[in-house]
C-alpha cells in the first residue's frame, strides 16, 4: 500500500485528464451538427438501443422498486465510502492483492506505468475501461514507449482509427460498418484485402488479431464496474469475452477503478446485475460477467493490483446538490435517450464521459470554474428523458440546474462588465418581481406591433436572441395583456354545467 | 370552487386569449375564478439559467401573490409552470437559505394544479363536449411538453380530453415524446442543436397533415409555432385550453389554411 493520504481532504483536488472541453459546447456542437454522416448513425444506433431498452424494461414489474433499490444502496455507499474502502482494502490486501491510492490521474499513470516497468514488458492488454480513459493512460503510456492494446471491439476500432470514443457503452457509434471495414484495412496488420463490411467478417478479423495479443501479453490493464467491500471482489461485466481472457491469461492484471464504484457487498450484486445490462444494451443479462478475488496460486495472474482513483470524486462528494452524480454505472441510457447528444455526438462534450451524465460529472470533478467546463451544464433542455430513464434515478436536470448556478455565482462581480444574458436577467428579475412592474412592462406591448412586419412576425431580434430568429418566427405580441383585460372587460359567463362544490 | 389563475408571464403578454380561455371553462362549469393581482412570473426562467440570486424576489413575489388571496385551489395553463411552482421553489429557498421560504412555497405549491390536473383529477371532466360544450371542427395533433409529460406526469389527461371535443380529430404526433428544443434560454444558448430538434417536430407535425399542434404549455407552442411559420407551413399551433373553450355558438378564430377535421360528435 503505498502511503498516500486518503479521506477526506481539506480541500478537494480536482481531476485532471481526459475532463476538459476545449471549446465551449455551443461551438463544439455547431461543428458535430454538421457531420451529417455521424447524426445518422447516431441516430439509428441510439434509437434502436432505446427501443430495445424499453422493451426489457417493461418486462420487470419491480423496475421502479429495482431502481429505488439501486439508488438507495448508492446513496448508502457514499455516505459511508471512507468506511466501506477500508473494508474493502483489508479485504483485498488479505487475499494477496495490492491496494495503491491516487488522488488524481497523473499519480494513478505513474503507478500504472511503474508496475509494468517492473514486469520487463512494454506491452499490455486492456479490458475497456472509463477510469483509464478518464486519466489517458494509454496516451501516457505511448509516450513512455509501452503499448496498450484495446480488446473491446469498439473500443480497437476506436483505436486503430486513432479516433476518440464518442459514448461509453458503444464508443465507435458514430462508425458504421463500412467506416469499420476501411479502418481494419487500413490499419490491421495482416489483415485479408478482400474483407467485406459483413459484420461476422469483420468481428473474425477483429479476433484473429487479438488472440495474437492475449497470447503474448504478460500484463493486462482493467477497470471494474463493481468493488464489493465485504469480500474484497471486483467485478467486470462485458458482452464480448475478450475482457475474460484479459483477466484470466496474463500473469499480471492491473485494474484502475474510481472510488465511487464500490458496493457494500454481494447481494448487493443482484440488483445492479439486473439494473445495469438492461439499460446499457438492453439486453436480459450481459452474456460475461468475471468476478475475481485476490490471488489464487497456479490460477490466473499472480500479481493482482488495484488502484483507487479519486480524480476530483472527493470534490464531487463534497457538493451537497451534486454528489448523487457519483451514483452512476455508467449504463449509458442516459445519452441514448438524450435529444441533444441525439444531435451532437459524443465528442461535442469533449470529456471521456458524455451526454446528460457527462455534462454534470466534468464540471463536478474538474469544479466548476475549469473555464470550458462551465458550458457544459446549458447543454440541455432540460427535458428530463435521462432522469426517466436513469436506473439509478439520478435527478440530473437538477444537478444541470444547481450548476449553472454555481457557475452564475463564480462570475460574479469577476466580469469588468455584465454579459447581456447577466443585463437581461436583472431586468426579467424587476420585472417579475411585482404584479405592478409587470403591468408598467405590458403598457409597451403595442410597441411589439411596430417591431413585426405587416404579417404580424418578427423576423429578426437582436443581440443574444438573435440565435432565436435563424429558424424561428416571434408572433407579435397581443395589445392587450390579460391582465388588462381582466380588470377593464371580465363579466363571468353564466354556467353552462353546474358542478357540484 | 374558488379557483385562483395564475396567467404565467409568457400567458399574460403574449398569449391573453389562452388565460381567457381557461376563465371561460372554469366559469361555464360554475367556479369563481379570481386573479391575485400580485402575480408576475413563477421564475422558472431565471432559476433554469442559473441566476438564483434573480430569482429568489420573483419566487418571493409569487408566494406572497398567492398568500394574499382566499382560494380553494390554484391552475395554470402550464405544465412547466406548475412544475416550476411545485418542485423548483422549495428547493430555490432552501439553496438560498430561507427555510420559512421554503415551508410557504411548498404550501402554495401543494394547491396549484396544471388545467387538465385540475379539471380530471379535481373537478371530474372527462368529456368535454358533454360537459364544457366543446366544439372544434378541425384536425390536429398534440404535443405533451416534456414538463408535463415528466415533472408533473400528465399522462393523457390533456390528450384524452381533446380527444373529448365535439367534432374535433386528433391525428397522432410520430415521436410525440421527443423535446421540441425550445428550453427557455436553451433555444438562444444552444440556438444550433434547439434547431435541429425543432427542425424534427415541426416535420413531425408536417406529416400528420393536421392544421393544428396543441399542447398545455405556451412557450413550446410559441417556439413550435415559430418554426412552422418560419418554414412557411400552413399549420399553426394553438393551446389545448383554447379548444376546450370553443364552441358551436363562441367557436374559438384559427388564422391561417385550416384543414376540417372529419371527427364527429
Ligand atoms: S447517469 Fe444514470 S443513465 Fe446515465 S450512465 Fe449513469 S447510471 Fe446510466
Amino acid at each position: 500500500m503505498s502511503n498516500v493520504f486518503m479521506g477526506m481532504p481539506t480541500l478537494p483536488v480536482f481531476g485532471m485528464g481526459n475532463l476538459h472541453i476545449e471549446e465551449p459546447f455551443p461551438a463544439a456542437a455547431h461543428r458535430e451538427l454538421g457531420n451529417t454522416q455521424m447524426r445518422a448513425n447516431l441516430r439509428h444506433a441510439t434509437h434502436t438501443i432505446r427501443d430495445k431498452r424499453l422493451k426489457v424494461v417493461a418486462e420487470l414489474p419491480d423496475w421502479e422498486e429495482l431502481r429505488d433499490a439501486g439508488s438507495a444502496t448508492k446513496n448508502h455507499v457514499m455516505a459511508n465510502l471512507p468506511a466501506l474502502l477500508e473494508e474493502f482494502e483489508k479485504n483485498f490486501t488479505a487475499r494477496g492483492g495490492t491496494i495503491h491510492w491516487a488522488r488524481d490521474a497523473h499519480e494513478a499513470n505513474k503507478i500504472v506505468a511503474d508496475l509494468i516497468r517492473e514486469q520487463g514488458t512494454t506491452e499490455v492488454v486492456k479490458v475497456k475501461s472509463m477510469a483509464t480513459q478518464e486519466i489517458g493512460l494509454n496516451e501516457y503510456l505511448e509516450e513512455r514507449g509501452i503499448s496498450a492494446f484495446e480488446t473491446d471491439l469498439a473500443e480497437l476500432i476506436v483505436q486503430l482509427g486513432h479516433d476518440k470514443p464518442s459514448h461509453i457503452l458503444v464508443p465507435a457509434i458514430h462508425k458504421n460498418r463500412t467506416e469499420v471495414r476501411d479502418i481494419f484495412l487500413k490499419e490491421m496488420p495482416n489483415v485479408d484485402p478482400d474483407l467485406t463490411d459483413e459484420p461476422r467478417k469483420l468481428a473474425m478479423a477483429a479476433r484473429a488479431h487479438l488472440r495474437r495479443k492475449f497470447l503474448s501479453a504478460k500484463v493486462a490493464v482493467s477497470g471494474a464496474n463493481f468493488a464489493l467491500a465485504d469480500s474484497g471482489t471486483l467485478a467486470v461485466v462485458e458482452s464480448e469475452g475478450n475482457g475474460r481472457m484479459c483477466l484470466t491469461l496474463p500473469e499480471t492484471l492491473i485494474t484502475v477503478m474510481g472510488i465511487e464504484k464500490l458496493l457494500p457487498g454481494k447481494e448487493d450484486l443482484e440488483v445492479f446485475m439486473q439494473l445495469l445490462p438492461r439499460s446499457s444494451t438492453g439486453e436480459r443479462m450481459n452474456p460475461y460477467t468475471s468476478l475475481w478475488t485476490g490471488v489464487t496460486e497456479g490460477d490466473g495472474p499472480q500479481n493482482v493490483h488495484l488502484i483507487l482513483l479519486d480524480n476530483g470524486r472527493t470534490a464531487a462528494l463534497a457538493d451537497k446538490y451534486g454528489r448523487t452524480a457519483l451514483n452512476c454505472i455508467r449504463c449509458s441510457a442516459c445519452m441514448n435517450v438524450c435529444p441533444v447528444y441525439e444531435r451532437t455526438g459524443g465528442h461535442a462534450y469533449g470529456s471521456t464521459y458524455p451526454g446528460p451524465i457527462g455534462a454534470i460529472l466534468s464540471p463536478l470533478l474538474t469544479g466548476i470554474k475549469s473555464e470550458e467546463n462551465s458550458s457544459l451544464p446549458y447543454a440541455s433542455s432540460l427535458c428530463g428523458a435521462c432522469y426517466d430513464a436513469c436506473p439509478v434515478k439520478i435527478n440530473i436536470p437538477e444537478i444541470l440546474v444547481h450548476l449553472r448556478g454555481e457557475d452564475v455565482d463564480s462570475k460574479r462581480g469577476a466580469k469588468k462588465l455584465p454579459s447581456q444574458m447577466d443585463l437581461m436577467m436583472k431586468g426579467a428579475s424587476w420585472a417579475f418581481s411585482s404584479g405592478k412592474h409587470l403591468a408598467l412592462l405590458e403598457k409597451g406591448l403595442p410597441l411589439g406591433k411596430l417591431a413585426a412586419g405587416r404579417d404580424k412576425k418578427i423576423k429578426a431580434l437582436p443581440g443574444i436572441a438573435a440565435g432565436w430568429t435563424q429558424s424561428r418566427d416571434m408572433l407579435a405580441p397581443p395589445t392587450q395583456s390579460f391582465r388588462d383585460w381582466w380588470k377593464k372587460d371580465h363579466t363571468p359567463v353564466a354556467p353552462t354545467h353546474k358542478q357540484e362544490n | 370552487m374558488k379557483i385562483a389563475l395564475f396567467a404565467t408571464c409568457i400567458v399574460d403578454a403574449m398569449y391573453p386569449q389562452t388565460a381567457r380561455a381557461t376563465v371561460k371553462i372554469l366559469e361555464r362549469l360554475g367556479h369563481e375564478v379570481v386573479f391575485p393581482s400580485g402575480q408576475a412570473c413563477c421564475g422558472q426562467m431565471h432559476i433554469n439559467s442559473g441566476y438564483m440570486d434573480e430569482a429568489l424576489p420573483v419566487v418571493t413575489n409569487h408566494v406572497e401573490a398567492f398568500e394574499a388571496e382566499a382560494y380553494d385551489v390554484a391552475v395554470a395553463p402550464s405544465g412547466s409552470c406548475v412544475a416550476s411552482v411545485k418542485h423548483q421553489h422549495p428547493v430555490l429557498a432552501e439553496r438560498c437559505g430561507d427555510s420559512a421560504l421554503k415551508a410557504r412555497a411548498e404550501a402554495v405549491g401543494a394547491k396549484t394544479f396544471e388545467l387538465s390536473q385540475l379539471l380530471v383529477d379535481v373537478l371530474g371532466v372527462t368529456d368535454a363536449a358533454e360537459q364544457l360544450g366543446s366544439h372544434f371542427p378541425h384536425k390536429i395533433t398534440y404535443h405533451p411538453s416534456c414538463h408535463g409529460m415528466r415533472s408533473l406526469r400528465l399522462g393523457d389527461r390533456q390528450l384524452d380530453l381533446l380527444k373529448s371535443v365535439g367534432g374535433i380529430e386528433v391525428a397522432d404526433l410520430p415521436e410525440a415524446d421527443q423535446c421540441c428544443g425550445f428550453g427557455g434560454t436553451f433555444s438562444m444558448k444552444n440556438a444550433d442543436v434547439s434547431s435541429a430538434m425543432l427542425e424534427d417536430k415541426t416535420n413531425n407535425v408536417k406529416s400528420t397533415g393536421a392544421s393544428l399542434c396543441s399542447g398545455g404549455d405556451a412557450s413550446c407552442l410559441m417556439h413550435i409555432g415559430g418554426g412552422l411559420s418560419r418554414t412557411k407551413s400552413a399549420a399553426t399551433t394553438l393551446h389545448f385550453a383554447e379548444i376546450l373553450a370553443s364552441t358551436l355558438d363562441e367557436p374559438v378564430s384559427v388564422t391561417g389554411q385550416v384543414f376540417v377535421g372529419k371527427g364527429g360528435k
